[in-house]
């Protein structure tokens, strides 16, 4: 399969550039743990134990945004995208390994922010961790194609969260509801809907944004 | 489509918008007997469900639009697109305006997380505010168009799937206090004079369009003349 060697190789260029300077994933693990610190000191001391939860997507979010601002610095920087553009494949697929690259960056802060969250303040459940799966993925989806956009603007990092947050506003209902609700699978059924909704549509939608 | 053609159609829109708006409001505050529990008050709502209705016209006009654009490879739909962002925009302002002078005559507050539509409105407010950070952050041109096509159909799916994810958050997240079931029931009278009200809100905004798209083709234009000259 042509397409998907397309999209490993764009994945593992991603991959690689980040394991020789490793500078998004360690300064998206430190942001997150310095959210989780800054969190429970904004939390009254009565609060019940589902507030931890909803302050943990919070953190999950921004965490997202900010190694989304950085997901095309690279190529914008030594102006690789044109390059990739011109290259005898899909767009979709520049999209595709971009977004399988952020997944991977996600988790990877998760690994190190869900323990931190259980030793700060609730336990993590099962739900928890399916909901966080399943919100990578969308905000991976949607967030390479706004990054993308962003990038090709002025404004640049200041306009991703601008453009992110109206539509990550469905991944935090999703993510809060499976992880505090009695009926975590509704929440989890909305969550797969959302990201095939959106993964399409940016799948379908990239080309047009990349080209000149 | 000729220039005098055009401005009948402005014309005959702005004169629609304008008999249909006062006729329906003639209506709401004259013939249409006072609700059960909500009394005069509820009157209000023969502004603020056509408003916000003509809002989602509008936004899903602009997707239409957007689509056309990107189907055809034809910048003409840009300016088209843009408009009607524009136009659901101020209707959508209008919306959350009108929504909490409602919650405030009703329950006595100005805002109300229990209300679906209003907290709705709100997410699409800020969604349609980023369109236009969007447009004005990167240069005009054919990449500028399709991007600004992209974002108005996401927000079009975003309706959806942001109204699910207001439900579901229901009562988890958001207690629900207040039960309104405005459109259980519309006697007669009271579907008529909405109809009306409808009408006269779609005719405004398509006025207001077709006057904003006329202008926005004639700035074009002229700096386009102005650059052939320098």
């Amino acid at each position: 399969m042509n397409y998907f060697s397309d999209v490993g190789a764009l994945a593992r260029k991603d991959l690689r550039l980040e394991l020789r300077s490793r500078d998004t994933f360690l300064s998206m693990v430190l942001f997150v743990v310095a959210t989780l610190v800054v969190f429970s000191f904004s939390l009254p001391a009565q609060t019940e134990a589902e507030a931890s939860y909803g302050l943990l997507w919070v953190a999950l979010l921004f965490t997202a945004i900010l190694g989304l601002t950085r997901a095309f610095a690279a190529e914008r920087e030594q102006r690789v995208l044109d390059g990739l553009v011109l290259a005898p494949c899909d767009r979709s697929a520049i999209w595709l390994g971009k977004a399988l690259a952020v997944v991977a960056f996600l988790a990877l802060a998760e690994l190190v922010a869900l323990p931190a969250f259980a030793l700060f303040f609730e336990p993590v459940t099962w739900e928890l961790v399916a909901a966080v799966v399943l919100a990578d993925l969308g905000l991976a989806a949607v967030g390479t194609l706004l990054a993308a956009m962003a990038a090709a603007s002025r404004a640049r990092e200041l306009l991703l969260p601008l453009l992110l947050l109206p539509l990550a506003i469905p991944i935090v209902v999703g993510g809060v509801g499976a992880s505090i609700s009695d009926d975590p699978g509704r929440f989890l059924g909305f969550l797969a809907l959302y990201d095939l909704i959106f993964a399409i549509l940016s799948w379908a939608s990239f080309e047009y944004v990349v080209t000149e | 489509m000729s220039t005098s053609l055009r401005n009948n159609t402005a014309v005959a829109l702005a004169v629609a918008a304008f008999v249909l708006l006062l006729g329906g409001l003639a209506l709401a505050f004259y013939w249409v007997p006072d609700a059960p529990i909500e009394g005069f008050r509820q009157r209000i709502f023969y502004i603020h469900v056509p408003v916000a209705l003509t809002a989602y016209a509008c936004f899903g006009w602009a997707a239409w639009k957007a689509l056309r654009l990107l189907w055809l490879r034809d910048e003409r739909y840009d300016l088209e697109s843009y408009t009607a962002v524009h136009m659901g925009l101020i209707f959508g302002i209008l919306t959350l305006v009108t929504g909490s002078i409602w919650a405030r005559t009703s329950w006595g507050v100005w805002w109300s997380w229990g209300e679906r539509q209003l907290v709705l409105f709100l997410v699409l407010f800020l969604f349609y505010s980023a369109y236009f950070m969007l447009r004005y952050s990167v240069d005009p041109g054919p990449r500028r168009a399709r991007m600004s096509a992209v974002y108005a159909l996401f927000g079009v799916v975003l309706i959806p799937v942001s109204f699910l994810a207001i439900r579901l958050a229901e009562g988890l997240i958001h207690p629900v206090v207040f039960d309104r079931n405005v459109n259980s029931n519309l006697a007669g009278s009271q579907l008529f004079t909405f109809l009306v009200c409808f009408a006269g809100t779609l005719a405004l905004a398509a006025s207001l369009y077709v006057n904003e798209l006329t202008g926005k083709r004639v700035d074009e234009r002229l700096r386009e003349l102005r650059e052939a000259l320098t």
